[in-house]
């Protein structure tokens, strides 16, 4: 299988890779557009700031093209947030994919949240073998809210949108990378969609 | 629910673990990739590796190290020891590291914290802050705490989360090697004035101080090294145990 991560400059992938490769998968990185296309399955990674990274995607023709992919397409983290229409991180208009709005954490819980929280309200293929309730990895300060495009909750303060499909994309704000087995389940289904 | 996260360090020399370990079932006690995949196994939430090599040469091994651990376990981990430049964290984070913590070298270079978290962001940026009670004052210690300044912890705490840092690991030096408990009613102050994730550090020797930890100092985490590596507490016990009191931990 052709597994292409898109590469912009955004942050730490090599766990990304790692993760892939312990499930015998061979991965590209790349921003070659052919090469992206051409792929069977492309995942959006992302860590970091949020108008820097749409800049340099904007800069590398990133932004207009990763919308029109039609094979499946796994945004992770900050990966997911721009998917979305914007973010209040650095007032960035992302790539409008998912129809809501990524705004920052209350002051009620500490920011960033950072470790393993429950995931539920679990829907569709991205979530087989996992069960209600497991443990995902999360490292965020904003988040997305709960929509008809919704297909796992988490709660922090307030239940929030951690996973999100439409169409051929998905978006997860854990990092699967880093969540044990649960997490590495996730990205095997999302190879076998 | 967020969990509590249970950590625990590994003190790296020259690309090995340093400190006996005597853990069961493996084959090199020494290779921090061994015990690191065995704390995976265990549920361990994190871990965290403090490298206590000096020269050059060695920051190379450790930068390999980091890739090789990065390879083998599929939970967080944190790279600490001697880290002052912008450089140094790309490195470690290239290879895979997922945050890194600074001690000494952002106290004498406080900008350190704010370019770190413009360069990486802040979710990656640890400060690690070791402190004593100096006539009845929390006082911040460097270079393993060798050193004594006139910083205040809780000041430094606020100064810190200001300056971007996305976590705290405080070592209070006063219970750290005691066995007798962590520092609590300094960790509640720390965790009730700041509003990133504190982690605690020092003094772990029974399963009730973790319990004491997440609820009488609201720790978010805990630190342990010695309680783990001999086995005198293990992950998956602990992790019942205080399931078993209501903390929320990760099974």
């Amino acid at each position: 299988m052709k597994v292409a991560i898109i590469d912009y400059g955004a942050g730490n992938i090599q766990s990304l890779q790692f993760a892939l490769q312990r499930l015998d998968v061979k991965t590209v990185l790349t921003n070659n557009k052919d090469v992206l296309n051409s792929a069977e399955k492309v995942i959006f990674p992302g860590v970091g700031e949020a108008s820097s990274a749409m800049r340099k995607l904007r800069t590398a023709g990133l932004d207009t093209f990763i919308p029109s992919l039609s094979q499946p397409v796994l945004g992770i983290c900050l990966g997911m947030q721009l998917m979305c229409n914007e973010t209040s991180e650095g007032e960035t208009k992302g790539l409008g994919i998912f129809d809501c709005n990524v705004s920052k954490f209350t002051t009620q819980v500490k920011v960033p949240q950072m470790g393993w929280n429950n995931i539920f309200n679990l829907k569709g293929k991205l979530f087989d073998g996992i069960s209600e309730n497991e443990y995902m990895y999360l490292v965020h300060s904003y988040y997305a809210p709960v929509t008809k495009d919704t297909i796992a909750c988490t709660n922090y303060g307030e239940d929030y949108c951690t996973a999100m499909q439409k169409e051929n994309f998905y978006g997860v704000q854990f990092h699967p990378e880093k969540s044990s087995k649960t997490g590495s389940r996730l990205l095997q289904n999302f190879l076998s969609l | 629910m967020l969990t509590k996260r249970i950590i625990p360090c590994l003190d790296i020399k020259d690309g090995r673990t340093v400190k006996g370990i005597n853990f069961v079932n493996l084959r090199d006690a020494g290779d921090p990739v061994e015990l690191a995949t065995q704390y995976a196994k265990e549920n361990a939430d994190e871990l965290v590796f403090l490298d206590i090599s000096a020269t050059e040469q060695k920051r190379k091994t450790l930068a390999e190290l980091v890739l090789r651990v990065a390879e083998a376990i599929d939970i967080p981990f944190t790279v600490g020891g001697g880290i002052s430049s912008i450089n140094d964290v790309a490195v470690l984070l290239r290879n895979g590291a997922d945050k890194i913590s600074i001690n000494s070298a952002a106290v004498k270079r406080p900008d350190l914290i704010n370019e770190l978290a413009e360069n990486f962001g802040s979710q990656c940026v640890v400060v690690a802050i070791d402190a004593k009670q100096i006539d009845g004052s929390w006082k911040v210690h460097l270079v393993g705490g060798k050193v004594s300044t006139d910083i205040d912890l809780f000041d430094w705490a606020n100064e810190v989360e200001e300056r971007g840092a996305g976590e705290i690991l405080f070592t209070s030096m006063d219970h750290d090697g005691t066995k007798e408990g962590f520092a609590n009613e300094a960790l509640a102050k720390l965790s009730t004035q700041c509003n990133i994730p504190i982690i605690a550090s020092g003094g772990a020797g029974e399963i009730n101080h973790f319990t004491d930890v997440f609820t009488k100092g609201k720790a978010d985490a805990a630190l342990a090294a010695s309680v783990f590596h001999f086995g005198q507490i293990s992950v998956p016990d602990l992790k019942q145990k205080l399931k078993k009191q209501q903390i929320a931990v990760r099974i």
